[in-house]
């Protein structure tokens, strides 16, 4: 988006001191109000000063009045830019209120055990939890399966593609094939890991289970080897995403001049050629988007496993997500887990910076 | 992004293999053996995928209409090799003999089913709200804050897309016992906006950029503020985007299973999570896990089909620049 674009208006807003101070005085006011309620509870949970609150309701209260406040006196304040910053105002606001403030406080569970379950409540442990996770075998598993878990994309975009380039080929009922192509992407993860997971897999009677045995496989079993189990949460979580990756390259596909495929097959270029050397590199920027966002969605798997497998056989299939929500389901420690997904979220963060990097260097058109 | 996904290509176009571009004598214009082995190997992929697709849905609609041994056997044709019966469908209280009485089940279901229908459209609601809005103004406007300017506050919105949702489950859960909003609709509904707000901004960003500034400009010039110039001129030309938002987030939270497992326990609970439950206390009544499903599968399916049009549209903005 280039600057260019944007809209230039010049106006004059005449704004009285009086309204500046009522501005203020809204944003200040409930600000001071958002104080004292939170110093009120606060008082009231450490036991100083009974003021007979149950939950931290009210200052939440306070915060969304402090919210509205702010938002109104931008617009007494600043007059018609303050309008203006009304546009991205809430979404920050709201976005900052439930992931920043969050993350801090996640911050201060990381370092400390806290078990919910027992009535000691939150207790600073230093570095513990560090170093609990260090000697982790199984959040470390956990950590390499995503590497593999990642590594599955190459073929996944593999199959997207071929399946872009047909729907794009001239062919008849196109648009059936793309509902029936689109309909895995709808179903949620937890309904396909029941219909193929648990029924399809079967190993008695399962049709896929069936399926293997006609085709010479004496004993099917999916789940029950390490390699075996992780290939087959790839499979399905491959068959749920597939459309997601294939659709974005068919609109890929679809914007390519016709001119330039025409051109190059009046050059002579033919089949394959044509592909490596025309249609592939024109679909770089496309085909990265469209990895990069199955990566973040990858990242994020966990249902299937935690459905299908719960991380067996012995911690194969375990995912970063599914194993700290074990952690916690079975310990119900906080602290522990907030440590876990902390480290995860630093990693991500690190990984995906050098992979944007990577990936502006060589989407770069070359000329 | 100029054209979508959704549109077909001209008809006049060339097929993408063996194409003759200059058709200068009679055997340029004719179908040769290769042409035809060309294409039954394009439609016999297609159809395996099509098959592959499609299968598992069919497995579970077949399975909910199977009584036990149909079931052991691997029947999978109704009516020429099993007869359908309500089985599946009577355990959820569904079925038309048991409709009309009380059951328990089929009133757990229904509970379900409106709590992930009031959490789905409801956050969907609000992230489209915000989102539009968000990304209306990046997109016009230039903003100042602190060191932040329009591409830091746009890439503030769009990395919220790499934060792993186990990273806020825990704080969260936390804070929401603490406010005593664990196990209410609204606390799920406000992590669900979060949830897809990135994505909403994502598409609406590219639908707005596509808008012409003139548009507003002479607008502006008729005397309309900019939120007047907003909702008269650029809300209806945005409109299919924000319906393309919509549908995509509310596939997205319909499904959303991790948070609503975590966060709620009786009350709130989603289908997904009901579903999953099942899964682990009775894990061979297939029948019943089959009907389940296909009702927990079923609105979606029906958006799939009927909406198909604005999802595409939705996943495909963005790829396109």
């Amino acid at each position: 988006m280039s600057n260019s674009a944007h809209l230039h208006v010049v106006t004059s807003d005449n704004i009285g001191p009086a309204r500046i101070r009522l501005g203020k005085g809204l944003i200040w006011g409930s600000a001071a109000l958002l104080g004292l309620v939170a110093l009120a509870q606060t008082s009231t949970s450490f036991g100083w000063f009974d003021f007979g609150f149950t939950s931290w309701r009210p200052t939440l209260y306070a915060f969304c009045l402090w919210a509205t406040a702010l938002c109104w006196a931008q617009v007494l304040i600043r007059g018609e830019h303050g309008k203006r910053a009304l546009f991205v105002l809430p979404a920050a606001l709201f976005v900052i209120s439930l992931t920043v403030f969050p993350l801090l406080f996640g911050l201060i569970i990381a370092f400390s055990s806290w078990n919910l379950s027992s009535p000691d409540g939150r207790q600073f442990n230093d570095v513990q939890n560090l170093v609990q996770m260090w000697n982790d075998p199984f959040y470390w598993n956990a950590m390499g399966n995503m590497v593999w878990y990642v590594l599955a994309i190459i073929v996944e975009y593999a199959i997207a593609f071929g399946l872009a380039l047909l729907l794009n080929a001239q062919i008849s009922a196109r648009k059936f094939f793309r509902v029936a192509f689109l309909l895995p992407l709808m179903l949620s993860p937890v309904a396909v890991s029941w219909m193929v997971g648990k029924s399809m897999l079967e190993a008695r009677f399962g049709p896929i289970a069936r399926l293997a045995r006609f085709l010479g496989w004496e004993d099917p079993s999916f789940f029950s080897s390490p390699i075996m189990a992780k290939l087959t949460i790839m499979i399905m979580d491959a068959w749920t995403f597939i459309p997601f990756m294939m659709i974005m390259l068919l609109a890929g596909l679809q914007a390519i001049p016709k001119e330039l495929t025409e051109a190059s097959r009046v050059d002579g270029a033919t089949g394959w050629r044509s592909f490596w050397e025309v249609t592939f590199p024109l679909m770089l920027p496309v085909s990265i988007t469209a990895v990069m966002i199955r990566i973040i969605f990858k990242l994020k798997l966990a249902d299937i496993v935690i459905n299908v497998t719960s991380g067996g056989p012995g911690g194969a299939t375990d995912t970063v997500t599914s194993f700290i929500f074990r952690e916690y389901r079975e310990r119900s420690n906080v602290g522990y887990g907030t440590m876990l997904a902390m480290v995860y979220l630093v990693l991500i963060v690190i990984f995906m910076t050098i992979l944007m990097k990577l990936a502006a260097r060589y989407a770069r058109p070359r000329t | 992004m100029t054209e979508t996904a959704g549109d077909d290509p001209p008809v006049d176009r060339a097929p993408i293999f063996k194409a003759p571009i200059f058709k200068d004598g009679e055997a340029d214009g004719r179908y040769t053996p290769e042409w035809f082995a060309n294409r039954a190997l394009i439609y016999g992929v297609l159809i395996l995928w099509a098959f592959i697709c499609l299968f598992p849905i069919y497995w579970t609609i077949s399975t909910s209409f199977k009584i036990a041994p149909d079931v052991m056997k691997g029947n999978m044709l109704p009516w020429y090799d099993y007869d359908p019966a309500w089985l599946g469908w009577r355990s959820l209280g569904l079925s038309p003999d048991t409709i009309g009485s009380e059951s328990t089940v089929r009133e757990e279901f229904f509970k379900r089913f409106v709590n992930s229908t009031i959490t789905a459209l409801a956050s969907s609601t609000l992230a489209v709200l915000l989102g539009s809005l968000a990304a209306y103004g990046l997109s016009r406007f230039d903003y100042r804050w602190a060191w932040m300017k329009n591409d830091d506050i746009s890439f503030f919105f769009l990395s919220q897309l790499i934060l792993p949702p186990v990273v806020l489950a825990l704080p969260i859960l936390v804070l929401y016992r603490e406010l005593g909003l664990l196990d209410t609709r609204i606390g799920l509904i406000l992590l669900y906006t979060l949830s897809v707000l990135p994505i909403v901004i994502w598409i609406m960003r590219d639908q707005f950029a596509g808008i012409p500034t003139e548009l507003e400009e002479a607008a502006m010039v008729d005397g309309l503020g900019a939120w007047g110039a907003f909702f008269t001129i650029i809300l209806p030309i945005a409109l299919p985007g924000m319906v393309a938002a919509f549908i995509l987030s509310l596939v997205l939270t319909w499904n959303e299973y991790f948070f609503a497992a975590l966060l709620t326990s009786t009350h709130a609970n989603t289908l997904p999570v009901m579903v999953a439950s099942q899964t682990g206390s009775q894990g061979i009544s297939w029948w019943s896990m089959a009907a389940l499903s296909t009702a927990a599968i079923l609105p979606l399916i029906v958006i799939g089909v009927f909406l198909e049009r604005f999802i595409i549209k939705g996943m495909a903005a963005g790829a396109v620049k």
